[in-house]
């Protein structure tokens, strides 16, 4: 997996509340075995009409928020279904951080897995932070997740709070399977355990 | 020993290993295995040379992208989804895990078959790469979805890493009136805690009026506990959890079975257990449900009105104004002069032998209106048999229903079965969201009773007002 340290980057403000997997990847892309060649499909309902072609008020096709990198939005952000495809697509958009008020359970695990960052902050400090992205080009937000801070393009510095395991992973861009199979004797003498309580499963 | 609750119990009983930093690792008895989520996953364990750690476990069925018209012979045109259904073939033999095929009947929607053919057990931790596995909650087994990164990570260990969620306990009181059924039960908690009220939390559904619900409607609570944002949803297992599960091809038999019912009967949270909240509702005052808008917390009664922007608060007055352009809708409207296109019973929310049953006592006597497109999609195979040896499957398509084939079907729209743009349809499935049946396509959910008296008007309608007889009771 990809490693998270600092990231300084342009933040597109995404403004709406519940946006959910449907809106950030439909179904129609769900039909790849790959996980990469999303990007471009990211958002794809509010992106482009329907004869394909750009929507020139969506903030992905502003000239100024192209190379986004931050992605700042409105509460219970990635709600819905559990495809990984929605982390997939922003990733490959070059998004490595979302932050908003709060995420839905399973999109944020997925984020993780895919050394994407998701910050979840109170409200008030969202909104500062959606009025900096609101600058376009000119505002460009540090993300440091030793540090778990944001700092904004004036400098204003905004802590937040991180699993430390997770933090663990991210930092050092570690393979899950890799550290669970670290514990394979664990899970060899749980099997025998269980083969005698519950054998029927 | 401290009191603990049924989350905790089945926790507990699954604890590999815990981490200081309170990261955990569980076993998990059963993963279910669908074609949309997988592919990268198997991919990956060539990649690193890794094996499917239990395959005897693991359960494999393809249902998002099955064409469900009754012509299976002919195969599946698109050639994306007929790739992602071949490579899902070759993942099951080359890996050697349980596999239902489209030429088998019993393939259906993973979580219609996973409880039909006694995958699903009480007491078990039960994954699958789909936000919907919360549906086998219902048996008392702690169940959620996964992506696909957790999906491979459950191939390759049998466990996943997991922080425990707090505990949520809702209790649904009293008796449901005539009308009003599990599907309404669900809507109306998401109605009122909202799309994140359950975040961080597991709930479990409790009280007279979850007691009395089938098993086939427990399944309908518990499958929508995701749209809640609740990571899972559990009924605690009982009689009506023991008489369903007996019998089935994998359901413990003899002293296993024995042994089984020991620990099942103490699967229940204890008296003085400690909840993290508790929200209680009198089933009395729930009504017929639909939705207005795009998320599944815009719910109203039926007897209600398209509400207006200005009556919301903060973020949600530009999520409701889009939701109205969105939908088409003017602030006002009697929800029941909002005419509808197309009508959709099936998913797995509603596509159990049960909701059928509904539909059909609400058709008995009645036709689908000139004009109206209606679609039944059993969720499984063996739905669909029972369905026809019923005589269900004849009276719907005299009535003016298609009679299709099982999948997941317009619930998403992965297969042909979609909305064009602007067409309005009254869905049983679990997601209102912009496009999510279809670029444009404008989706009101609802229980089947609800979507069959839709079907009868073509227009949403209170299923209460059609002849007293045949409202499900």
């Amino acid at each position: 997996m990809d490693k998270f340290d600092t990231l300084t980057g342009i933040a597109a403000p995404l403004p709406i509340v519940n946006v959910d997997t449907d809106m950030i990847i439909p179904k129609q892309y769900l039909k790849t075995i790959q996980r990469t060649g999303l990007g471009v499909s990211l958002f794809d309902e509010m992106r482009y009409d329907s004869d394909g072609n750009e929507v020139p008020d969506f903030v992905l096709n502003k000239p100024q928020y192209r190379e986004a990198e931050i992605l700042i939005s409105g509460e219970n952000f990635g709600c819905g279904s559990s495809r990984e495809h929605a982390p997939w697509a922003i990733k490959d958009f070059g998004i490595r951080c979302v932050i908003a008020p709060s995420f839905a359970d399973i999109f944020f695990n997925n984020c993780f897995k895919n050394g994407i960052l998701p910050i979840a902050l109170p409200q008030e400090q969202v909104d500062i932070l959606m009025k900096d992205a609101e600058r376009g080009q000119n505002a460009r937000m540090t993300v440091d997740l030793e540090a778990q801070t944001v700092t904004t393009s004036d400098g204003e510095v905004i802590r937040f709070e991180i699993d430390p395991f997770r933090k663990h992973c991210l930092l050092n861009g570690l393979d899950d399977i890799a550290l669970t199979l670290e514990k394979a004797a664990a899970i060899d003498g749980f099997e025998a355990e269980a083969a005698q309580s519950r054998p029927w499963v | 020993m401290s009191p603990k609750t049924l989350y905790d119990k089945i926790w507990d009983a699954h604890l590999v290993h815990e981490a200081e930093d309170g990261s955990s690792l569980l076993y998990i008895d059963r993963h279910l295995v669908h074609e949309v989520t997988s592919p990268q996953a198997f991919e990956g364990l060539r990649l690193s040379g890794r094996t499917v750690r239990a395959p005897d476990k693991t359960i494999a069925v393809p249902d998002h992208n099955v064409p469900t018209d009754t012509d299976r012979a002919k195969g599946i045109e698109n050639e994306q989804s007929r790739i992602q259904l071949e490579a899902l073939d070759r993942n099951a033999k080359d890996f050697g895990v349980h596999y239902y095929p489209v030429s088998d009947v019993r393939q259906g929607i993973v979580h219609i078959i996973g409880p039909e053919q006694g995958w699903t057990l009480p007491g078990m931790t039960i994954v699958c790469g789909d936000s919907h596995t919360a549906t086998h909650g219902a048996f008392g087994a702690l169940a959620h979805g996964i992506g696909t990164s957790e999906v491979e990570h459950v191939l390759a260990t049998q466990t996943l890493i997991q922080s425990k969620s707090k505990n949520m306990k809702v209790e649904i009181t009293g008796t449901l009136p005539p009308g009003v059924t599990a599907k309404d039960i669900t809507m109306a908690i998401i109605g009122r805690t909202g799309t994140a009220g359950g975040t961080g939390y597991v709930i479990e559904y409790s009280g007279s009026a979850i007691r009395e619900l089938s098993m086939e409607g427990r399944m309908t609570v518990c499958n929508m506990a995701i749209e809640g944002g609740a990571r899972a949803g559990l009924i605690a297992p009982d009689q009506t959890t023991f008489d369903y599960v007996k019998g089935r091809a994998h359901a413990p038999k003899g002293a296993q079975w024995d042994a089984a019912m020991a620990w099942w009967k103490t699967l229940y949270s204890d008296d003085d257990a400690h909840w993290d909240k508790v929200v209680t509702f009198d089933a009395s005052e729930i009504a017929p449900l639909v939705t207005w808008g795009t998320s599944p917390e815009d719910v109203l009664p039926i007897d209600g009105e398209v509400p207006s922007p200005d009556s919301f608060e903060g973020g949600k007055v530009s999520a409701a104004q889009r939701a109205l352009e969105y939908m088409g809708l003017k602030p006002g409207t009697r929800l029941q002069d909002i005419e509808i296109d197309t009508v959709f019973i099936g998913s797995c929310t509603n596509g159990r032998i049960e909701d059928l049953r509904e539909v059909a006592r609400i058709m008995e006597g009645r036709r689908v209106k000139d004009g109206i497109r209606a679609m039944i999609v059993p969720g499984s195979g063996l739905v669909r048999a029972q369905a026809e040896e019923e005589g269900i499957a004849a009276k719907l398509q005299e009535a003016g229903f298609e009679w299709r084939m099982a999948g997941c079907s317009m619930c998403l729209g992965m297969n042909p079965d979609q909305l064009a743009p602007g067409e309005r349809c009254a869905s049983t499935s679990n997601r209102n969201f912009e496009g999510r049946q279809g670029r444009g396509g404008r989706t009101h959910l609802m229980s089947p009773a609800m979507a069959a008296a839709a079907a009868v008007t073509g227009r949403l309608t209170d299923v209460r007002e059609l002849a007293q007889d045949s409202v499900p009771a």
